[in-house]
């Protein structure tokens, strides 16, 4: 069967939570291509930052992802520290890597659940969710709020994290280690989740490389980056931890290298409060401006690296403020990755490098009305009639003929 | 109360329309499905498609190429309908106003009979107004 | 490769492509070339000192349009920035993304927002936009009005307080 299709998928569809449109080209079963619309969930977050000053561009940024919405202030605050050559106290610093570990634990559990909910999975998805709001717990107790911490300042952290509260956090985040181990144990043992994501939507270490993908996506293919310990910031040079890597680039490993990671996040996270013991002093050095400059911020968010550069002329505002999130390079690698598999695999292979099109900023129906040969309700209905028939045909059973249309 | 009101409110098929949002009224959204909050103890289920849906539940602000998509998506489900603006962006447009992509607030062109303002409101806050909007469809005081 | 020999190869592969050189930290390289040595340093970039392209950010400024194109030597903590400058009634450069996959979306992202026209891109098309955004509004311009692009006065939080 060589005849060329197109199954348009979204905007609004039952995949994913977010608008996005994939237009998948198939022969028959087969996905042949891909095109990916971006656009509606663009909100013009890099021009609005020129009208903000410093302080409330990190409150803009804090909400181009909810899911990250630890990732870009970081960055965000990085840049324009390097920018205007601001200082941070080391406490600082130890603050602002338990709060994005704390983040990418929550974050890998979210996308856990969710594959299981694409997988047709559920019980992994209500029990991944189930352990997440112990991690949304910590987050209550150290910031006020679930989600949105508002912890970033340029020169430092909003809040510190007080001494009393130290033992329940560690005891909180120990208390994760058994559910997680439960996590590994399924993936690794459950006969369905391997059947269904062994071998499925590989990416090669080369195709990495040419479409610079980042974080998970990256590291399970073997290409060995990660911004924590390439480009050292907040307290990840201070601390003992190993980058996780797997070989196969499928959706397997891309789950193995994810569950990996957040017991690697849970030793930082331990490291850290352990110091916030020794290292006192305040958390923040109160910056009066920004000299004029440019500045660079990187942060290893849980989808990869998420880049800002900020230029500053002197006001209290950003002249230009660029922001770069890791889905941007890593969603166009599905269009390699969903080539030569069942429509059924497209669902898991397109949310396998953790899509977040917040921060992509920007997918559709294709326009199901033009030219190109769209099914309907009754071809559907046609298809199927055929198809049952060729079945009964092959397999020599005599039924009654059932007339749906 | 009518026969459609009545069905209406006793286990709502809610359908889930994020617009342009950071994604973190949508995943609260689902949170409150999930075993912590479990609202499907009520017969409150998230559907697939708009065509199943009793209650829409709106987030994020809606851009200019969403915001018709919305309006499509709105004519298509089935009347009556209930829809909730969940969080303060699909409530007033937050700090996306003025933005050069954003259109017009979601209230006019879709009508919405509550607003639920947050960022994000917490899952606590959507349940609450849950019960509250099928007591004000059943016409029962608070 | 330690950032020192980072500096001294990109000086010395480069040579007299580069107009400008400034290392504002250890870490930080930011050099200007023209924009027609753009091709040409971002294959030695990609292909001989193996760097990653990081992303690339279009800035309008009053003496034209500049890009900067930022990459990752990951091995040693350093971010390269190329600087290149249009002219602004005419923004025109070539396509990167034939060579190097990872800008394509870039590319047409800067297409739209800033108008800047990239010579030899295979898919030239709206990434973010609306399909039907006016032609020759580039919100990302100094000079862009957002009531003129729509044909409808957008209210600005301000402006309602004034009307009241």
């Amino acid at each position: 069967m060589s005849k060329r299709s197109i199954i348009p998928i979204g905007p609004y569809h039952a995949l994913q939570e977010e608008p996005e449109f994939f237009k998948l080209h198939v022969e028959g079963e087969k996905v042949v291509g891909l095109d990916i619309e971006l656009g509606y969930n663009h909100r013009g977050i890099e021009k609005l930052s020129e009208s903000k000053h410093y302080d409330q561009t990190v409150f803009l940024v804090e909400r181009i992802c909810g899911i990250c919405s630890t990732s870009h202030p970081i960055a965000c605050v990085q840049a324009i520290e390097d920018a205007g050559d601001i200082e941070v106290p080391e406490r600082a610093l130890y603050i602002r890597s338990i709060i994005g570990e704390l983040e990418r634990i929550h974050s890998h559990m979210l996308w856990l659940g969710l594959a299981g909910h694409f997988l047709g999975f559920n019980t992994v998805w209500m029990w991944a969710w189930r352990h997440r709001e112990e991690v949304l717990n910590v987050f209550e107790l150290i910031t006020g709020n679930r989600n949105h911490y508002a912890m970033m300042k340029a020169g430092g952290v909003r809040r510190d994290i007080k001494a009393e509260d130290i033992p329940t956090i560690k005891k909180m985040v120990a208390d994760l280690k058994a559910p997680l181990t439960l996590f590994k144990k399924t993936v690794a043992d459950d006969p369905v989740i391997q059947a269904r994501t062994k071998g499925v939507g590989v990416l090669s270490a080369q195709q990495v490389i040419d479409y610079a993908a980042l974080g998970p996506t990256a590291r399970a293919s073997g290409v060995k980056i990660d911004v924590r310990r390439d480009h050292p910031h907040a307290a990840y040079g201070l601390v003992d931890w190993d980058v996780i890597t797997a070989q196969n680039g499928d959706v397997f490993d891309k789950a193995v290298v994810r569950i990996l990671e957040m017991f690697e996040s849970i030793r930082i996270i331990e490291q850290c409060l352990d110091k916030l013991k020794t290292v006192t002093g305040s958390v923040d050095s109160n910056p009066k401006e920004v000299k004029p400059g440019e500045g660079v911020g990187l942060y290893e968010a849980p989808r990869g690296e998420v880049f800002h550069y900020i230029r500053s002329d002197g006001t209290n505002r950003p002249a230009r403020h660029k922001v770069r999130a890791p889905s941007f390079m890593n969603v166009i690698t599905d269009r390699e990755a969903v080539i030569g598999h069942t429509v059924a695999d497209a669902t898991i292979i397109l949310a396998a490098v953790d899509p977040c099109y917040c921060c992509t900023e920007r997918m559709a129906a294709v326009d199901v009305y033009s030219g190109r040969r769209v099914f309907t309700a009754a071809d559907m209905i046609k298809c199927s009639q055929q198809k049952t028939a060729e079945l009964r045909k092959k397999l020599g059973a005599h039924g009654p003929k059932l007339n749906i249309a | 109360m009518s026969l459609a009101i009545n069905v209406l409110t006793r286990s709502l098929n809610v359908f889930h329309l994020g617009g342009s949002a950071c994604n973190n009224c949508d995943i609260e959204i689902l949170d409150t499905l999930t075993p912590k909050y479990d609202l499907e103890r009520f017969g409150i289920v998230l559907v697939g498609s708009i065509r199943h849906a009793d209650l829409i539940l709106l987030s994020g602000i809606f851009n200019k190429k969403s915001a018709s998509r919305a309006r499509l998506l709105y004519e298509q489900a089935p009347k009556p309908v209930v829809v909730v603006a969940v969080g303060g962006c699909a409530c007033t447009g937050g700090m996306f106003r003025g933005s050069y992509n954003w259109d017009h607030p979601v209230k006019d062109y879709i009508p919405i009979d509550a607003f639920l303002p947050g960022c994000p409101p917490k899952p606590e806050a959507m349940i609450s107004a849950v019960v509250k909007l099928i007591h004000t469809l059943r016409g029962k005081k608070q | 490769m330690n950032r020192e020999q980072v500096a001294a190869q990109v000086k010395q592969i480069l040579g007299e492509k580069i107009i400008a050189f400034h290392q504002k930290s250890d870490r930080r390289i930011f050099l200007e070339v023209q924009s027609g040595d753009i091709l040409e340093v971002t294959r030695i970039l990609f292909h001989d000192l193996k760097a990653r392209f990081h992303i690339a950010s279009g800035v309008d400024t009053p003496e034209g349009i500049e890009i900067l194109y930022h990459w990752a030597f990951d091995a040693c903590n350093c971010v390269l920035t190329v600087r290149t400058k249009l002219d602004r009634n005419k923004p025109e450069i070539e396509s990167c993304a034939p060579l190097y996959k990872a800008m394509e979306w870039i590319e047409r992202e800067m297409w739209e927002l800033l108008g800047i026209q990239f010579k030899n891109h295979p898919d030239l098309r709206h990434l973010l936009l609306k399909d039907d955004w006016p032609a020759g509004k580039y919100p990302l311009r100094r000079d862009y009005l957002p009531e003129a692009a729509n044909g409808q006065k957008i209210n600005l939080p301000a402006d309602e307080a004034k009307n009241e």
